[in-house]
């Protein structure tokens, strides 16, 4: 006879203790990633010299002070390796959106002779990293002399095969019937574009927004080969260069309210396209 | 053809594609043939545009260069220390994260902050936190002392310090796309399928590895593909940690490698720069290549 | 085994968050199952069948109410210690094992003094296959079968741990018309020959009354009728069930008692007794009616199908609450005319009340 009070007992002891273990688990990969962050925003209004007078790091503070963030904007220019970044991200992510529209329009709603070849070329395209063309581009845009100007640092990334290929797909789901309905009418194809297939694809396009706007948020490695005036320094170059010439090595709460600077628009960003942001990234988003 | 000729010659298709292919053209594919050729041109002279000679020099001379050496022991060591590592953890904290609903959307959103996060500012808190100064031993230092241990200075100590730090931080900073992957492949991973398994009274072990294993295998071999591209590619995190000169630092990496040929106090050099991007690339061709052969044997679908 | 459910009820909290309610899934459900039958729980979606079945295999807890498998409570038992086999809808086959993989999943599980011997787990998932016939397909991945197929695979995989009851959850709903008439034969062979008491959930009342031992009728969580198939079919205890059961279903016209006579509009169609005056509601099968020149019942008639040996006479008539009246009928009085005349058969016609729907007895005046 088999003692079912004691299976029932034992499966609920065994239940509670999963649970505990799981949720020890998931608090403690929530601490090492929330640490870094407290950590700056502590350090970040932490006095100069309450931080240097630390030999062993204090988890609080009970003077805060906001001078840091005062220092990041005048002791470096701060203020401007923001407003570029703005103008980059805001300035990319625009063209993009236009060039990858029209070209996925073209690919998914028109007829014309190559066009299976042309897609092919596109495809293949998105299996070339970076890191190869960027050579050549470097050599270029240096020969052309648009170092230190914003086409230089702009034009290059404003296409994304990977785009064009997940907007057409979704292009391609809107049925042919309004298409044809639209022609007979006499709409023409821009038009049938803008009025149709854009406003329909929306959360397409807004996906695609965001993963480029953190793209180009955190991109580092093309300005910093194509700028070395701090005019047109991005914030990550603009972190490098405060870290190595800056404020002076040791003024390390100054470094973090510029850091706390630089992170709070995406993070803000994310916090309100927090569903959008996930769910475009699990389509179709690596970092780096 | 599925859908009506509009104009007989198709003009208006190739206008709407005009703008891409311009900028792909220009950007992408003239520069991957030109990247070979540079690769071949033997003592090529930026600001002269000449060279003397093509031949395989470039690449014997970066095959013996000790700092590509290096650089390409230190992306081995990452790569082959973070893709496993960060793959199992996500997998864990996934499958933790699929058994819970209470606060099952404050950790998603917590454990998603890393991608959203400027790699190169967070890496300086991490360096902070890692560091060991005349003022400060840091934070993390504290908490070896107060498990005994003695100080070590993570980012001007020993190499083994350093790469830690770097695979530590390379982890902390791919997660969040591990993550989310594996949650939603858990998630879609059919219910009554669970519901058979605990029928047949089957352990949550075993239901682990024989049901939900092979059931996001595809997942799982597709975060190890691009877990394998990208810590290939590494580059910024190591910026970060330990500033732009990592020859000296002895922590540079492949792309790295390629940048600093290319740029900055010791570049200049656009033909070594590419005829080691070409070897990188390379490399991570044969990777994936394998990888994909592998999948195909063990990947049930 | 012996199945007894003990005033069974499950509540869901409602999803519409302005209603506070709870959902009724089952409500108080009694019944004592014997051992070695095969039970049909049958009911329209949504009437709380499958929530029954998920409650006997502990998928899900009751709100209130026992579960007993004999002498053993198992209301909270976990599923894996009821020793049940369930087969789901969708079989819910491993798709990346193969069939004999499948097959041996359970026996693998077990742990302890149960534990078997590789070769004796290989000799009971044959069994098991050679039981369903489904030997020669043990190497083939589900994906490779037919619907049949994997339904029977499912069944195999359910039976090789030799449960004390065997669940199957709509089992025949995702094969088509001509499989599923084979395969429900299947299953009835197959629970005779095992004699393990097997409970299944259909919304198809013919699947249902065509192998089964005994039949639930469910609606809205509560149980409407139990009995032999027959029975059932045969004393409707109130109108749901008398719709539900039979195709073509059941006519249903409004109808009045007066002075022992029963009334459908004018026409005084049977003599009762022991009844009373009332406003009734009349339910006639379909085999209920016999064409007859002088029958008491007038209709007009809107056609004759003739589908294999049953002939349909379709006719309407005001007093009838369905568009049309369907009656089966022998094919030697075929007349076309513009009107019909019935006499009824009095054991088919039932009368229910017209506010409780529920069923009222009468006595025939011979």
């Amino acid at each position: 006879m088999t003692d079912y009070g004691e299976i029932e007992k034992r499966a609920k002891t065994r239940k509670t203790a999963l649970n505990t273990i799981t949720y020890i688990l998931l608090v403690f990969w929530a601490v090492i990633v929330l640490f870094p962050f407290y950590w700056m925003i502590l350090t970040s209004v932490k006095s100069y010299s309450a931080y240097n007078s630390e030999y062993i790091p204090a988890f609080f503070t009970l003077s805060p002070t906001l001078q840091n963030y005062a220092d990041a904007f005048t002791a470096v220019p701060l203020g401007r390796y923001f407003a570029n970044t703005v103008i980059f991200t805001v300035v990319t992510t625009a063209i993009m959106l236009v060039v990858i529209t029209l070209a996925a329009f073209a690919i998914a709603r028109l007829d014309f002779r190559g066009k299976n070849i042309a897609f092919v070329i596109f495809l293949s395209l998105m299996m070339i990293p970076n890191e190869l063309v960027i050579i050549t581009n470097f050599v270029t845009v240096t020969n052309l002399d648009m170092r230190n100007t914003f086409p230089g640092l702009i034009l290059p990334s404003v296409t994304s095969v990977f785009y064009i290929y997940l907007l057409k797909e979704n292009f391609e789901q809107i049925p042919d019937s309004l298409y044809y309905a639209a022609k007979v009418d006499g709409t023409s194809d821009l038009k049938y574009l803008l009025r149709v297939m854009i406003p329909i694809s929306k959360p397409t396009l807004i996906t695609i927004t965001i993963l480029k706007v953190i793209e180009c948020w955190n991109s580092y490695v093309w300005p910093r080969l194509i700028t070395d005036d701090e005019n047109y320094f991005l914030v990550s170059n603009g972190i490098q260069e405060i870290r190595e010439n800056g404020f002076g090595r040791e003024n390390i709460p100054a470094m973090m309210a510029a850091v706390v600077v630089i992170s709070l628009p995406l993070i803000i960003l994310f916090l309100i396209f927090r569903k959008k942001a996930m769910a475009g990234v699990s389509r179709g988003g690596t970092k780096g | 053809m599925r859908k009506r000729k509009l104009t007989d010659w198709g003009l208006k298709g190739w206008l709407y594609l005009l703008p891409a292919i311009l900028f792909l053209g220009f950007f992408m594919v003239y520069p991957l043939l030109d990247v070979f050729i540079y690769s071949f041109e033997e003592g090529y002279n930026s600001a002269s545009q000449t060279y003397y000679g093509v031949g395989w020099y470039n690449y014997s001379y970066i095959l013996h260069d000790p700092y590509f050496l290096q650089a390409v022991k230190n992306t081995f060591i990452l790569v082959m220390i973070t893709v496993p590592l960060s793959t199992g953890i996500a997998l864990l904290i996934s499958v933790a994260l699929s058994s819970i609903k209470t606060l099952r959307e404050l950790f998603q959103t917590i454990y998603f902050l890393p991608y959203v996060t400027n790699t190169l500012a967070v890496g300086l808190v991490f360096m902070i936190l890692f560091q060991k100064t005349a003022y400060t031993d840091g934070l993390v230092n504290l908490f070896i002392n107060w498990f005994g241990g003695s100080s070590v200075d993570f980012i001007d100590g020993p190499y083994s310090a350093k790469m830690f730090v770097l695979c530590f931080y390379t982890i902390w900073v791919v997660m969040p796309f591990k993550i989310l992957i594996l949650t939603s492949a858990l998630s879609s991973v059919n219910q009554v399928y669970y519901n058979a398994a605990r029928v047949d009274g089957t352990s949550k072990i075993r239901t682990f590895m024989r049901i939900t294993l092979p059931m996001i295998s595809p997942m799982i071999f597709y975060l190890v593909i691009t877990g394998f591209i990208g810590a290939f590619k590494a580059y910024s995190d190591a910026v970060a940690l330990f500033g732009t000169n990592l020859n000296a630092a002895e922590m540079n990496t492949i792309v790295g490698y390629v940048y600093d040929m290319l740029y900055g106090d010791s570049g200049g050099y656009p033909s070594y720069a590419s005829a080691a991007a070409i070897i990188l690339f390379s490399i991570v061709l044969t990777i994936t290549c394998i990888n994909l052969l592998m999948s195909q044997k063990k990947v049930h679908y | 085994m012996e199945v007894i459910l003990r005033n069974l009820t499950k509540r869901f909290p409602s999803r519409d968050r302005k209603k506070r309610e709870d959902v009724i899934a089952v409500d108080d459900f009694n019944f004592q199952i014997p051992d070695g039958r095969l039970i049909g729980l049958l009911g329209p979606s949504g009437c709380g069948k499958s929530t029954t079945l998920n409650l006997i295999s502990g998928l899900l807890k009751p709100t209130s109410g026992r579960i007993f498998f004999g002498e053993d409570d198992v209301t909270d038992l976990p599923p894996e210690n009821r020793g049940i086999g369930l087969v789901f809808q969708n079989y819910a086959l491993y798709p990346h094992l193969t069939v004999r993989q499948n097959i041996l999943f359970p026996l693998q599980n077990l742990k302890g003094k149960d534990k078997l011997s590789k070769s004796e787990m290989l000799s009971k998932a044959n069994e098991a296959a050679k039981l369903v016939q489904i030997d020669d397909l043990m190497d083939r991945k589900p994906a490779e079968l037919s619907g049949g197929q994997q339904q029977r695979v499912a069944i195999a995989r359910a039976l090789v741990k030799m449960p004390r009851v065997l669940l199957l959850d709509e089992p025949l709903s995702n094969l088509d018309a001509r499989l599923r008439l084979q395969t429900r034969e299947e299953i009835r062979r197959i629970q005779r020959k095992t004699g393990i008491t097997t409970i299944f959930v259909t919304h198809d009342q013919e699947e249902a009354m065509s192998i089964s031992d005994m039949i639930v009728v469910m609606k809205d969580g509560v149980v409407q009728q139990i009995g032999k198939p027959q029975e059932v079919y045969d004393n409707p205890e109130n109108m749901f069930v008398a719709r539900f059961l039979g195709t073509p279903p059941i006519n249903l016209f409004v109808g009045q008692v007066k002075d022992n006579q029963l009334y459908i509009g004018k026409d005084a169609v049977l003599r009762l007794k022991g009844i009373g005056n009332q406003e009734v509601l009349v339910g006639i099968r379909p085999e209920g009616f016999i064409l007859q020149e002088d029958g008491p019942l007038c209709c007009t008639l809107s056609g004759v199908e003739v589908m294999g040996r049953d002939t349909s006479v379709v006719s309407q008539n005001e007093a009838s609450l369905n568009q049309t009246i369907r009656a089966i009928v022998g094919t030697e009085h075929l007349v076309m005319e513009t009107k019909v005349r019935f006499a009824l058969k009095p054991h088919k016609v039932f009368l229910f009340n017209r506010e409780t729907e529920k069923r009222i007895d009468f006595e025939v005046e011979a």
